[in-house]
């Protein structure tokens, strides 16, 4: 059984935008997509960019996948699952997120 | 030194055939087994005699420039320069020059062109009495209006003594043209073309005098001469330049014995060559088949068929098609093959549009089959299509004036691109064949720019520009290239659409374009590009909650970040100006942060290292200091250069500081579909480097000189003058329609620089929609540029004083922590990103 830590409400997210939380030491980037107001969470690291900046990246829609634009060369991460688009074998880690009343949980 | 085992070529003439002999030589395979030495009685190499008006604006004789003394050196070309040769020895094989300098030669090559011819009139040696071909001849020009000339009449209403008249006009005098026949342009046009172009030329204030024999010239009443015409009517006039045709200069064919026409022309044959077979005569001053080409294109392909020769490769001239199209003071006039239906049975379509100032007539063979020649005169669209019809003998359509008449449904029985073989010229100017398109285009070139770039094709006149996409565009698709211009898969449509949709429709966010012109939910290429199209129409607030989800990495921040994930601050610093006490306040900001700080090539100061959640509290000190944000992150005005000006500088000529400060709070804060950089410069030494701009103006004694388009950068490009002395207010009034013309129509992330490369219709269209207003819509660009600067606001004070906002700049929405990657090591006194290796270094000593 994982346990829940509460990061911030949802409405701290603007609508198709994400922010970072920290959760356990790690950097987790948690974005909100607008019209379902869905949550996705995914490591902060740009295993890329060598940064931790993936939070303040554009989302993007392509085809099927719901990903975000890394902001420093433009990779596309699947939030559903961490997958780097343009570079197999590269990918970011996934964290379980719900929203319980208005809150955004990460699973620990 | 040359060689024993070259040939030894002797070029007599510089000019624009002679220079593409040598041209076209040093471009051979052939060229070490050649030794060239050229000369000419002119001051100066090769240079743009079709363009010489040009002169006139820039009064920069560099423009007109196709080569340079260094160029001819570094291809190991002798060059002697305001020496004339005087005689030949054919039998020697030397030519002399009025310098006394005796050289031999293996081959002799004239290119001495024509000379203008002034009519045996009684005074024609008065004062003020010029011709038209050398830029000394226009500074002589020049020089007598600035000396007090008010009138200025030109003898000869043909294509050239049409653009004299206007040069005379530009300078500001009253201009006539006299002419002896009974229509401008005789040559080119006929009579119903005459008439309009009559019509029109008088319109803008020209005197036109036809059918005028000038009798005499003596001193006059009013004016310093007065012209006496046949019919007892008389001129008077301060200035006079002759422009009655030109006549071949073969003086020294003459002299050495070589054989000459009987109305002058040096007689050569298929081959180039003269009566003496190592003899070559190139461009105006050869005779071929009893003809005389007056026009540069013909000389050319002379030059390439001698050099062909030289280097023994067959090839022949063939005589060549003298039709032109051209603008007579903003007419356009076109003339194509027999334009006077001089064949045998030959038959006419005529289009007479008064109201309209149109006319057009085509010319067509007897079974209705094949064009044989056409005038335009108002509007010369037509001619690229027509003259390919006329070249390669393509079978016209059932209703020929049908390419002629006005497309009232709309459609036009267009030339398709297809039907042209590949041998068909579409350049005229570089000689540039649909078969060299198609082979341009299968070696990669995707789009006319790239075409342009690759071939020369479009860059000359610009003429055929229209042809050439069509061919461009055909090609492509032969080779299955699919050329969508969807911007992605979320919007079938190209910026340029979506910035009308978005216009049109009042839309104000991305959620209404998404739900009304597109699908899905967007991406990094259509979000950012339709926030700026947003921004560029209503410059409302980009951080509201409407908008911030559509900025790029570097608007939601308003910073630029770096490799690191850290942000660089650039205060806007306009025009490069910045008191001590602001210089101070960045200095003690930069300390108490500890960034790095570096002096861009923009003029202002960059502040690298700073942290999201430092960036609010660096921002309150700047814009409480007084500073606004420089838009350094954004698609969008960034700086405008300038030099100190004449408020110091011992040789400005106007105040460049003040103006660019002017300019840069006009203009700060506009987004565009990229960035937009400017510079003024005090004077044409052009410390700025105005002409490496999007928008560049260059101070000058009677205004200012607008230049656009340029770019420095990954790819340099020149910009354009596009207007000269130009008082202030115009100035602001054509870059505001400029600006926002740009915006309206570009790609996204499109330069001015590559937005005109691949413009229609080149600079010259752009003059008339941005001038002239041929469009109708510069109140509207003026218009939308007045409200976007209505809406200015400093992002950067809109967002300190916003709570909300600033609850994004934190790296954690839930902790006070920073990023601890971001690490720092010194260099040269200062911060910078730590590498991996000192990194690891750095976490391993810590740990």
């Amino acid at each position: 059984m994982s346990s829940w830590i509460k990061v911030c409400q949802l409405s701290d997210i603007a609508p198709n935008t994400g922010v970072c939380a920290l959760v356990n030491g790690q950097q987790v980037a948690i974005f909100r997509e607008a019209k379902s107001d869905a949550v996705f969470a995914i490591g902060n690291y740009d295993p890329i960019g060598k940064a931790n900046v993936l939070s303040r990246g554009l989302m993007a829609q392509l085809g099927d996948n719901i990903t975000v634009a890394s902001p420093l060369y433009k990779q596309h991460y699947r939030l559903t699952d961490g997958q780097c688009l343009e570079q197999d074998g590269v990918n970011v880690p996934v964290y379980e997120v719900r929203i319980t009343d208005g809150a955004i949980e990460i699973a620990a | 030194m040359s060689q024993p085992e070259k040939t030894n070529v002797v070029v007599v003439g510089n000019g624009m055939v002679g220079h593409q002999f040598i041209d076209s030589l040093m471009a051979s395979e052939e060229r070490e087994h050649f030794h060239v030495v050229t000369f000419s009685e002119e001051a100066r190499v090769a240079y743009d005699r079709v363009h010489l008006s040009e002169y006139f604006k820039s009064n920069n004789a560099e423009d007109l420039a196709m080569t340079t003394l260094e160029n001819y050196l570094e291809m190991g070309v002798e060059v002697h320069l305001n020496d004339r040769v005087e005689s030949i020895d054919l039998n020697a094989k030397t030519v002399t020059s009025a310098t006394g300098k005796t050289l031999s030669y293996d081959k002799l090559v004239l290119a001495t062109g024509s000379y203008p011819f002034v009519p045996p009139i009684e005074g024609n040696e008065r004062e003020n009495c010029f011709v038209y071909r050398t830029i000394e001849d226009l500074e002589k020009i020049t020089a007598a209006a600035q000396s007090g000339a008010k009138v200025g009449t030109v003898v000869g209403g043909g294509l050239l003594g049409l653009e004299a008249a206007k040069a005379v006009k530009d300078l500001g005098l009253e201009a006539h043209v006299v002419e002896f026949a009974p229509r401008l342009m005789a040559v080119q046009v006929d009579d119903g073309g005459g008439t309009l172009l009559r019509d029109k030329i008088a319109n803008l204030g020209v005197g036109v005098h036809l059918q005028k024999a000038t009798q005499r010239i003596v001193a006059g009443d009013t004016c310093t001469h007065r012209m006496e015409f046949a019919d007892d009517t008389s001129l008077e006039t301060d200035m006079i330049i002759f422009s009655a045709g030109i006549r071949p200069q073969d003086a020294l064919a003459r002299q050495c014995g070589l054989e000459v026409g009987e109305r002058g022309g040096i007689v050569i044959n298929n081959k180039c060559q003269t009566s003496d077979p190592d003899v070559y005569a190139i461009g105006e001053c050869a005779l071929w088949n009893n003809r005389i080409f007056g026009l540069v294109a013909p000389g050319y392909t002379m030059a390439k068929t001698a050099v062909a020769h030289l280097v023994k490769l067959e090839e022949e001239f063939a005589g060549a098609d003298m039709s032109t199209k051209l603008k007579l003071m903003g007419v356009d006039v076109a003339s194509i093959g027999d334009a006077h239906g001089a064949t045998q049975g030959a038959r006419v379509y005529t289009y007479y549009n008064q109201p309209n100032e149109v006319y057009k007539k085509l010319v067509v063979s007897e079974d209705n089959k094949l064009l044989l020649g056409a005038v335009l005169v108002g509007d010369a669209e037509e001619y690229g299509s027509l003259l390919q019809y006329m070249l390669n003998a393509i079978e016209l359509p059932e209703n020929p004036e049908a390419l002629i008449l006005p497309s009232l449904s709309g459609e036009k029985p267009g030339l398709g691109a297809g039907a042209l073989p590949a041998t068909a010229q579409i350049c005229s100017c570089h000689d540039v064949s649909k078969g060299d398109i198609s082979a341009a285009v299968q070696g990669g070139c995707c789009s006319v720019g790239d075409v342009k770039g690759a071939t020369k094709a479009g860059t000359g006149c610009g003429g055929c520009v229209a042809l050439l996409t069509s061919v461009v565009n055909h090609e492509l698709a032969e080779l299955g290239v699919e050329v969508s211009t969807d911007i992605c898969e979320h919007f079938p449509h190209t910026r340029q659409e979506l910035y009308h949709l978005v216009r049109v429709g009042k839309i104000k966010s991305f959620h209404e374009m998404l739900e009304k012109h597109g699908k899905g939910d967007g991406c990094e290429i259509c979000k950012p590009a339709i926030g700026s199209i947003l921004a560029s129409c209503w410059n409302d607030y980009v951080l509201s909650d409407e908008l911030i989800g559509l900025q790029d990495t570097n608007d939601i921040f308003l910073g630029n970040m770096q490799k690191d994930g850290t942000y660089s601050v650039v205060p806007r610093i306009a025009g490069g100006e910045i008191t001590p006490d602001k210089l101070l306040v960045l200095a003690q900001v930069a300390k108490d942060y500890g960034l790095y700080t570096k002096v861009t090539g923009g003029q202002r100061i960059d502040l690298f290292g700073a942290q999201l959640h430092q960036l609010p509290d660096i921002w309150r000190r700047l814009v409480e200091a007084g500073f606004e944000t420089g838009h350094a992150y954004g698609k969008s005005v960034r700086t405008v250069k300038s030099c100190v000006g004449s408020t110091w500088c011992r040789y400005g000529v106007d105040d460049s500081v003040g103006l660019a400060i002017e300019i840069e709070d006009r203009y700060k804060g506009l987004r565009s579909p990229h960035k937009l950089k400017f510079a003024v410069s005090g004077c044409t030494r052009e410390c700025a480097e105005a002409q490496c701009k999007d928008v560049g103006v260059i101070a000058t004694e009677n205004g200012w000189n607008l230049y656009v388009a340029g770019n420095g950068g990954m790819k340099p490009r020149h910009a354009e003058l596009f207007a000269s002395d130009l008082d202030k207010e115009t100035l602001i009034k054509y870059v505001d329609r400029f600006l926002m013309f740009y915006i309206r129509t570009a790609d996204r992330l499109q330069r001015t620089s590559v937005w005109r490369d691949n413009l229609e219709g080149g600079l010259e269209y752009l003059q008339k929609v941005i001038i002239e207003d041929s469009l109708g819509i510069a109140e509207e660009l003026e218009a939308e540029m007045a409200l976007n600067i209505g809406n200015y606001q400093c992002e950067w004070a809109t967002t300190i004083d916003n709570p909300e906002r600033l609850k994004r700049f934190r790296h954690f929405i839930n902790a006070e922590e920073t990023d601890e990657n971001v690490l720092f090591v010194e260099e040269r006194g200062q911060i910078r990103p730590a590498t991996e290796d000192e990194r690891a270094d750095i976490i391993a000593k810590a740990s």
